[in-house]
């Protein structure tokens, strides 16, 4: 016989009580699970779709001179820059310390080309990259390029040299076919010829060369501008650039998502505690007998405390562990149908721990001042009270 | 004159209840002295303050004025937690309608007083088997009080009381709820314990009871008399 068996043999025989004490827990824990998941999903929602706005972190060769480029109009005056980088040393930015965040890596060589006597703008791309990063790239037929010889046409250049998907075009006197056309984008890839990365490092006498990277960088709450420096430090002859106003929005958008769910959270567990409180008062008011006997036969006060809160804390327990189970249904249920395209990210363990510690703390705390009270009831009181 | 000391000593008790703006005197004045190993039987009618008295002696009613020393202890000087100590080593209550926990079985209301001390499971296996053989209940260990009659809700009550070994037994009305049969056990196994070492007082109405009794102690209106 020790003080818990006396807990546990409670919690049996008011198994009504207890659960209504239980309720108030799960109320709490499984509405801050089920508004943190949500909360969650949205997050990974936003990325996604932020995900398809392209790169966000773009790496170019330093330059001396200004851009005189503004909306894609191009005033002219400044000749195409010749510094470029290192291919190899390309593999180096796998190696900055936030490495995980770095989602796709898109290398370009950039350098003109003669078609039928006009200039034209060679992007050399690795497809499976820019494909990845450039989700708004639509073809109107055909296939993307798979081989050294195909390239891709923007609409604009199609247009111009009145190419066709399947004609074939002499690059700098070699054959390539053309396999696709893009449609319209609005960007630049419009007015250019789109090869492989190696063929056009080749045609451009730039092997080994790259012009440009376009980097997409997205995670929760990943810090761009951290990355930014991280990468800048590996190549000091690059530019750098986070492309701000997308990962403020993000960041503008998860800050909203999280200060709603933690004020609700807030007010959901003042109410399940409030709930505590209530049951709790009610079960020591109505044991105030089996208290005086308590104390009677020789308990003392901080004896019919750790009664109490021997029970509080093993309800607390069992409303966590229920409290993230139906937390985590609720926001298995509801994500798809308040979200679009959203997904229930999964079951976060330390979320698990943590509800368990916060449903502990809600019932122990709650039950603190009826505990206070059991312990100071007068027994001669409380006997009489039969 | 030699002073002796009794082993419970009652001197100017006093006990007002304050009730709205009435005041109450439930005991009015009171000295007396029981001697160890001596069974006390307090008579009085319902309302003399023979309830209040007993829980002032089993400390758990602090006294208006007066004092209560067992043991050489002046109880109510010592702090509230001391004074629970004190209950667990020194006394057995037997309360009136038994109050034993519903939710516990027998052998677990038995073990109840032990829960607070350190000692071994075994230990209080060994003690709570061995005063419910005592009382006769050996069979009914697993049942819960109501599961069981009176007079044997009553012996429980009466284990629970002596499982500590406490030198001091306080029944209140132990006969009240009882046939007259079983209460004439009861009495019975109370003599038999005083015969082993207790003290017991017996707070009753019960003529009947004073029998069992070395000696009666009578009280009226908040006041003993002979």
């Amino acid at each position: 016989m020790k003080l818990h068996n006396i807990s546990f043999g409670n919690i049996k025989r008011r198994k009504g009580k207890m659960l209504f004490l239980v309720l108030g827990l799960v109320i709490g824990i499984s509405t801050v699970v089920t508004l943190l998941s949500i909360t969650e999903s949205m997050t990974r929602n936003i990325e996604q779709r932020l995900n398809r706005f392209g790169a966000n972190i773009v790496m170019v060769p330093k330059s001396e001179n200004l851009s005189l480029n503004y909306g894609g109009i191009d005033v002219g005056g400044v000749s195409y820059n010749v510094r470029e980088f290192d291919q190899e040393k390309l593999a180096n930015i796998r190696t900055i310390k936030n490495y995980k965040n770095l989602s796709i890596i898109a290398p370009k060589v950039l350098g003109p080309v003669k078609v039928k006597n006009k200039n034209v703008l060679l992007m050399g791309v690795v497809f499976e990259e820019e494909l990845a990063l450039k989700t708004w790239w639509h073809k109107i037929g055909g296939v993307f390029p798979e081989k050294e010889n195909e390239v891709m046409l923007g609409s604009q250049a199609a247009t111009l040299f009145g190419f066709k998907i399947g004609d074939a075009i002499s690059l700098l006197g070699k054959p390539f076919k053309v396999t696709t056309i893009l449609k319209p984008t609005g960007g630049s890839e419009d007015d250019a010829i789109i090869a492989g990365l190696s063929a056009s490092q080749k045609l451009l006498g730039k092997e080994g060369r790259l012009s440009m990277v376009e980097i997409s960088a997205f995670c929760q709450g990943c810090p761009i501008s951290e990355m930014t420096l991280q990468i800048a430090e590996k190549f000091p002859f690059a530019k750098v650039t986070a492309m701000k106003q997308a990962v403020m929005s993000k960041m503008q958008s998860i800050d909203m998502f999280k200060s709603f769910s933690l004020g609700i959270s807030l007010i959901v567990i003042l109410i399940g505690s409030l709930l505590v409180l209530v049951t709790m008062m009610g079960s020591v008011n109505e044991r105030t007998r089996e208290i005086g006997i308590f104390r009677a036969i020789g308990f003392r006060r901080g004896h019919v405390m750790q009664i109490i809160l021997l029970e509080a804390l093993l309800l607390g327990i069992i409303g966590g562990i229920l409290g993230f189970g139906i937390g985590n249904l609720i926001a298995y249920g509801i994500i798809p149908l308040v979200i679009k395209d959203g997904m229930f990210v999964g079951i976060n363990m330390n979320l698990g721990v943590i509800s368990i510690l916060m449903a502990v703390a809600l019932s122990l705390l709650a039950s603190l001042y009826p505990a206070f009270k059991a312990s100071n009831m007068d027994p001669s009181e409380a006997l009489r009270a039969l | 004159m030699t002073q002796v000391n009794h082993f419970i000593e009652i001197h100017g008790l006093k006990k007002t209840y304050q009730s709205g703006d009435t005041k109450v005197d439930a005991i009015k004045q009171m000295d007396f002295s029981i001697d160890d190993e001596e069974f006390i039987t307090i008579m009085g009618q319902s309302g003399s303050g023979k309830s209040t008295l007993l829980s002032i002696m089993g400390a758990l009613n602090h006294p208006t004025q007066g004092k209560v020393l067992v043991d050489s202890l002046d109880l109510y000087s010592l702090t509230t937690e001391q004074r629970a100590d004190f209950r667990s080593e020194y006394i057995g209550f037997i309360f009136q309608s038994f109050q034993l926990i519903p939710y516990l079985t027998v052998l677990e209301n038995v073990k109840l007083p032990m829960a607070v001390t350190g000692w071994t499971k075994k230990l209080k296996d060994r003690m709570a088997f061995e005063v419910i053989d005592r009382v006769g209940l050996g069979d009914r260990a697993h049942r819960l009080p109501d599961q069981l009659s009176g007079g044997e809700q009553e012996r429980v009550a009466i284990a629970r009381a002596i499982v500590n070994k406490p030198p001091i037994i306080l029944a209140d009305e132990p006969t009240g709820n009882l046939d007259s049969k079983t209460a004439c056990d009861i009495m019975m196994l109370l003599q038999s314990l005083n015969k082993d070492g207790h003290t017991v007082i017996v707070v009753t109405h019960n003529p009947g009871v004073e029998a069992y009794a070395d000696r009666t102690i009578r009280v009226r209106d908040g006041e003993c008399y002979a």
